[in-house]
């Protein structure tokens, strides 16, 4: 029984079957087929944005249309499906006109965050030293700040309009963006693998790219992608301060204050652009959380 | 095409130039009083004690063409850190570099850039040593491709030493590291070192962490590698029968500093420097009857922000007396055996110590 026990290192082994070549994305396309949830969020977030795309082509009426018959219709009324707001005009299709700002300040400035914070996070946490302290002790004095106040401060500093809301988020989205880019650069640059890159006497940018980059950017991404629900409810809430878009144009923050004032006749009308905000938030969020499990190479 | 696939020894024509400019007889590597201290604050955030941890301290040895050199010590004497030195991935405090003849970053010396190129790697880690991003192809591909060589060529050279170490390329290329084993991802890290045509291996505690029957088959890998290839090794281990398998020479590190170096056959039969001797017998002996209970060495090494006087073994020496605390041991060739220098007051003599032999 004991000479059972022996064992043999066999030479070689019977021909396997050749791996398939299946890439880093073709395994994250797998896994993602695999999560439901996060597919019914793609889907969701992936209709919000072509309606606001194609609004002009799928819009029931003109969204800026006033009528002083047709003032808080409720929901269901025949011609307005989702009723009129507090100036007669349409829901629906302010709605999905509004979806149009509310996107893009969603979506603009975590892009800016992300391209900014990502490039300074990326530079301190490889460099590390003087470079890094420099950046991150920046970054500290904005962290100061609770984001919303900050936003607030900056837009209310620079006046009302798009562009500051813009200027505002991506300013209050730099410094978390780049601390995590800073925090996962640290940990990869003292992995053994940027160590042997360095030995084979290869070009700084070269290891950035290479080594650095693409292990960085996963965490980052999936952070990102979670702000962007943060900067639709912060870009939304400025329109409600009035520090965001101005009246007639239509976005659901704004839509949202100017109705408050009827929320007592018309409760219906009043709480449907906060759902439309709720809803979307909740989709990136969730998105974003299926998109860190199937990002995870380590399965 | 088949030949590229074909596991048998081939030798390749090399696609990085380089030449064996000192010739045979010159040393691979000359290192003179390398040196590197990492400082450290100790106390409040001002005036605390500015001091240092010595981790190599005025280490010097050679390092023949196409020898192994086994580099052994307990964890924390500095072996990876001086490991690191030897390629500049760590620059020195002190001390010169001479590869080949050709002392580093020294001006008409060699570059560290074309140190690294003929100067590879292999680390402890197989994990952490490989990108988990980038298929292992890529990842032994990437040394040539940054020094040059074009992006097809590499990936062909890849493929080809791939099946030199034992991985099939049309099974394995396309891998993920997560997909290996610890010893097929030893296996790719060797095969990205040998991608970079090197003339001087340094492998840190390369083989420590796989399991015995993978760690043999890791080492034979090695020995023929080492013969087809004409390389050179230095091999850091803790693990004193797999020194003694691999090496021609042993160099054994205390506390930064070296304290024995000698032919493996000779250092084994004959250690000479106490610590030497008490690391060789605490080896667990085969016979069980010739088992020790007793552990070789008492205690820890004493902490290297803050050595003893004199020589740095004494607090732990059987042999130990006055002259040890009060005169540091300098490296010294045994009288009755050159190539064995030992740095120890008892085994040199005229040292003051009442072991030393009569001169």
């Amino acid at each position: 029984m004991t000479d059972a026990t022996v064992t043999t290192i066999a030479p070689a082994r019977p021909a396997a079957p050749v791996t398939p070549a299946q890439g880093y994305w073709g395994g994250v396309a797998k896994r993602l087929r695999r999560d439901p949830l996060t597919l019914i969020c793609l889907g969701v977030i992936l209709a919000i944005v072509l309606a606001a795309v194609f609004a002009p082509l799928i819009s029931p009426a003109d969204p800026y249309k006033t009528s002083m018959m047709a003032r808080l219709k409720p929901v269901g009324t025949p011609g307005h499906f989702l009723g009129t707001d507090e100036l007669g005009r349409d829901m629906l299709a302010r709605l999905i006109y509004g979806g149009r700002i509310s996107l893009f300040t969603g979506v603009t400035p975590v892009v800016l965050a992300t391209l900014i914070g990502g490039v300074l996070g990326l530079a301190a946490g490889f460099f590390g030293g003087l470079v890094n302290t420099t950046i991150m002790r920046t970054m500290d004095v904005f962290y100061a700040f609770p984001s919303v106040l900050l936003a607030v401060a900056i837009s209310g500093a620079l006046g009302a309009g798009l562009l500051n809301v813009l200027i505002a988020l991506t300013v209050v989205f730099i410094p978390p963006i780049c601390r995590i880019a800073e925090s996962v650069t640290t940990q990869a640059r003292a992995e053994d693998y940027v160590e042997a890159a360095r030995a084979t006497g290869a070009a700084t940018w070269r290891i950035i790219t290479v080594h650095v980059l693409p292990n960085v950017m996963g965490p980052v991404f999936i952070y990102a992608s979670s702000l962007i629900s943060v900067s639709i409810v912060i870009a939304s809430g400025l329109s409600f301060l009035g520090l965001g878009v101005s009246p007639p144009q239509a976005d659901w923050g704004l839509m949202l204050n100017t109705l408050r004032q009827s929320i007592y006749i018309a409760p219906g009308q009043a709480v449907i652009p906060g759902i439309m905000i709720f809803i979307t938030s909740m989709c990136f969020n969730l998105m974003s959380d299926g998109l860190r499990g199937a990002m995870d190479v380590k399965e | 095409m088949t030949d590229t696939l074909s596991l048998a020894p081939k030798t390749s024509p090399r696609t990085l130039p380089v030449d064996d400019r000192g010739g045979p007889r010159q040393p691979m590597l000359i290192v003179e009083d390398l040196k590197k201290h990492f400082p450290i604050k100790t106390g409040g955030a001002f005036g605390g004690l500015r001091t240092s941890v010595k981790a190599v301290d005025g280490v010097n040895f050679t390092v023949a063409k196409r020898e192994t050199l086994g580099v052994v010590g307990e964890s924390g004497c500095g072996k990876s850190t001086m490991a690191r030195l030897l390629s500049h991935l760590i620059t020195p405090d002190t001390g010169s570099i001479i590869f080949d003849g050709e002392k580093v970053g020294a001006s008409g010396g060699i570059s560290v850039r074309d140190l690294r190129r003929q100067m590879q790697m292999v680390f402890q880690d197989s994990y952490s040593s490989l990108n988990p991003r980038l298929p292992i192809v890529d990842s032994i591909a990437f040394g040539p491709k940054a020094n040059g060589v074009k992006g097809s060529v590499a990936r062909a050279r890849a493929e080809e030493i791939l099946g030199l170490v034992g991985l099939n390329p049309r099974q394995f290329a396309r891998r993920y590291p997560h997909q290996l084993s610890g010893g097929q991802r030893q296996r790719v890290n060797i095969a990205r070192a040998l991608a970079m045509e090197p003339r001087l291996v340094v492998l840190d505690e390369a083989v420590s962490a796989l399991d015995k029957s993978v760690e043999a088959q890791v080492l034979n890998l090695l020995a023929r590698l080492k013969e087809q290839f004409e390389l050179t090794y230095i091999f850091i281990s803790h693990d004193l029968n797999v020194v003694q398998y691999i090496s021609d020479r042993v160099l054994v590190m205390y506390l930064g500093q070296v304290v024995e170096i000698g032919e493996v056959d000779e250092l084994y039969a004959r250690p000479s420097h106490p610590y030497t001797e008490a690391l060789l017998s605490s080896r667990p002996s085969m016979d069980p009857a010739r088992r020790r209970t007793e552990p070789p060495l008492a205690g820890d090494p004493p902490n290297p922000v803050n050595l003893p006087s004199g020589c740095r073994f004494r607090t732990r020496c059987a042999l130990a007396e006055e002259v040890c605390a009060k005169v540091a041991p300098v490296l010294t060739p045994l009288p009755d055996s050159p190539t064995h220098p030992v740095a120890c007051h008892a085994r040199q003599p005229g040292a003051g110590h009442s072991l030393s032999p009569a001169a």
